[in-house]
């Protein structure tokens, strides 16, 4: 292991944090304006030229913030519980390729951080570890709401985990690697996406519970409990729960993206902005289902879940085994 | 539907329609079947169009504020203001104290002597804002049209007293002798163009 192998790491590391931080702040901000838009509003209009430096303005505001840790909560997991969230969300993007290789003053960049043999393995795995920061959020924070939302989180855990994994065995048996870098060369004669619909129908859905986005948003559900497991929090340890969130969003993109949907294809530039388009695609496709659909209760996640799409992962995995072995 | 139906007040007779309501499904395969029903019928994706549609539409309803303010009605009550004569610029108010009296949370208080010339002078003339509800009596029963209510609604201060000192309450004799001064329409007073506006009631009766 030789020294410029090691700095290399470090600067795609910190390149990464850096992107996918402020990335994280643009997201909130497209949110809003999207959100805005689809309900005839304007959104964020006085800071800086159409609120473009709102985002500075929450930036701000959450670092210079108390940090407040309450009586009666469990101080050790309650400030730890934030971090597993962010912390978790850029781990898991260890093994994501962003762009394809490229070539900068002679050298040539391979901007994965690590191409690990188990890369859909790992990135499930991490990403689902990620929940652990709600569910232990809310539990010590002394507050039935977050104690609700903790539940919640341990329901949806139990559900989605189940989804996302059979989903994604279909097109790791076609495959046959579990690299993403793999995953995306294999889909040069044609997407995933057309050779497993099934799968990526139920990865999707999975995708949703996993984020905690809008059809399943139970574990933060303003209407119902408050901020559910942030609500106790103040200050950046709820903007490192927001960070993680955002961040989660746009790597779960990235693999849908990658294993789906032909991620950046050939390798070429276009194949990089190509791969760019569908993550800011799908990112939206979060943004927009927020907009439109209500929320399920968690009975009706767990029902979905456990009785609707694991019988119908596991019909797929079946009979893409008998399409490879015949 | 004609007009007699609505009249017609003995219920059952008419024809209304009713809406239909399907059964709640009792077994599991009518539950099963409503399921596949809801999943393939694409209501989903309904909604995700109409919100798709609205935001390509950007037909935007904000109103911006502090940069944009929404017309007021003529009936409009916020801040009183006191009024002057069009010509010779003296005040209005003769102290007759009737908006005192009739006022319903005793908010206004008014303090009058009789001057050199024999007539009547207000020399003390208060509202207490914290106490008024904006009823607007006072500009009602004021028989010389001096207390009426303006357009001031952005009453953010330190002090609610703020708004009514007599002098900042009075229009200015300037703006009374060049005939600035904006008369208060007051109680039934119909919004401009609203002749153009009003539609006919949808209801047949």
């Amino acid at each position: 292991m030789d020294v410029a192998f090691i700095i290399e790491t470090i600067i795609k590391i910190v390149v990464l944090l850096l992107v996918f931080s402020a990335l994280a702040g643009f997201g909130t901000y497209f949110e809003r304006k999207v959100l805005a838009f689809m309900q005839r509003r304007l959104g964020p209009m006085h800071v800086g030229p159409y609120g473009l430096l709102q985002i500075a303005a929450d930036g701000v505001k959450l670092f210079t913030k108390e940090d407040i840790i309450p009586q009666n909560v469990v101080a050790p997991i309650f400030k730890i519980a934030p971090v597993i969230t962010a912390a978790t969300a850029f781990m898991a993007a260890a093994a994501i390729p962003f762009v394809p290789e490229f070539t900068l003053f002679g050298y040539t960049v391979r901007p994965i951080i690590s191409d690990v043999n188990i890369g859909v393995l790992y990135v499930v795995g991490v990403m689902a570890i990620g929940l652990y920061g709600p569910l232990l959020g809310g539990m010590a924070s002394a507050n039935k709401w977050s104690l609700i939302s903790a539940a919640r989180a341990a329901s949806v855990f139990i559900s989605y985990e189940v989804v996302t994994g059979l989903a994604l065995l279909a097109p790791i048996m076609l495959v046959g690697s579990l690299s993403l870098i793999d995953m995306n060369n294999y889909q040069s004669d044609g997407w995933m996406i057309w050779s497993q619909p099934v799968a990526f129908i139920l990865f999707v859905i999975a995708t949703f519970a996993e984020t905690g986005r809008t059809p399943f948003h139970l574990i933060a559900n303003d209407h119902e409990i408050i901020d559910g497991f942030g609500t106790e929090y103040s200050g950046m340890r709820w903007g490192l729960f927001f960070i993680g969130e955002y961040a989660n969003m746009f790597f779960i993109s990235f693999v849908t993206a990658l294993i789906f949907l032909g991620g950046f294809g050939d390798g070429s530039l276009l194949g990089a902005l190509a791969l760019l388009g569908k993550v800011a695609f799908l990112f939206f496709f979060f943004l927009w289902t927020r907009a439109a659909w209500p929320d399920v209760r968690p009975d009706q996640l767990m029902w979905l879940c456990w009785k609707v799409l694991m019988p119908i992962a596991i019909l797929n995995i079946v009979v893409t085994g008998f399409i490879v072995m015949f | 539907m004609s007009v007699e139906q609505f009249q017609d007040r003995n219920v059952g007779k008419q024809n209304y329609v009713t809406v239909d309501i399907e059964d709640y499904p009792v077994t599991g395969m009518d539950k099963f079947r409503r399921v596949c029903r809801r999943t393939f019928r694409g209501e989903l994706f309904v909604g995700l169009w109409v919100v798709l549609r609205e935001m390509f539409k950007f037909d935007i309803h904000t109103v911006q504020y502090p940069k944009e303010k929404l017309p007021l009605g003529p009936r409009y009550r916020a801040i009183h203001q006191m009024q002057r004569l069009w010509e010779s610029g003296t005040e209005r108010c003769i102290g007759c104290g009737l908006c005192e009296k009739i006022c319903i949370s005793d908010c206004i208080r008014m303090d009058t002597r009789i001057d050199e010339n024999s007539r009547k002078e207000v020399t003390q003339y208060s509202i207490n804002l914290g106490r008024c509800i904006f009823c607007g009596y006072c500009a009602e029963v004021c028989p010389e049209l001096a207390i009426v209510h303006g357009g001031e609604y952005e009453n953010a201060s330190e002090q609610r007293a703020h708004f009514t000192l007599y002098e900042d309450m009075l229009t200015p004799v300037d703006d009374a002798i060049a005939q600035k001064q904006k008369e208060f329409p007051g109680f039934g007073a119909i919004t401009p163009y609203e002749d153009e506006r009003v539609t006919k009631t949808p209801l047949a009766y």
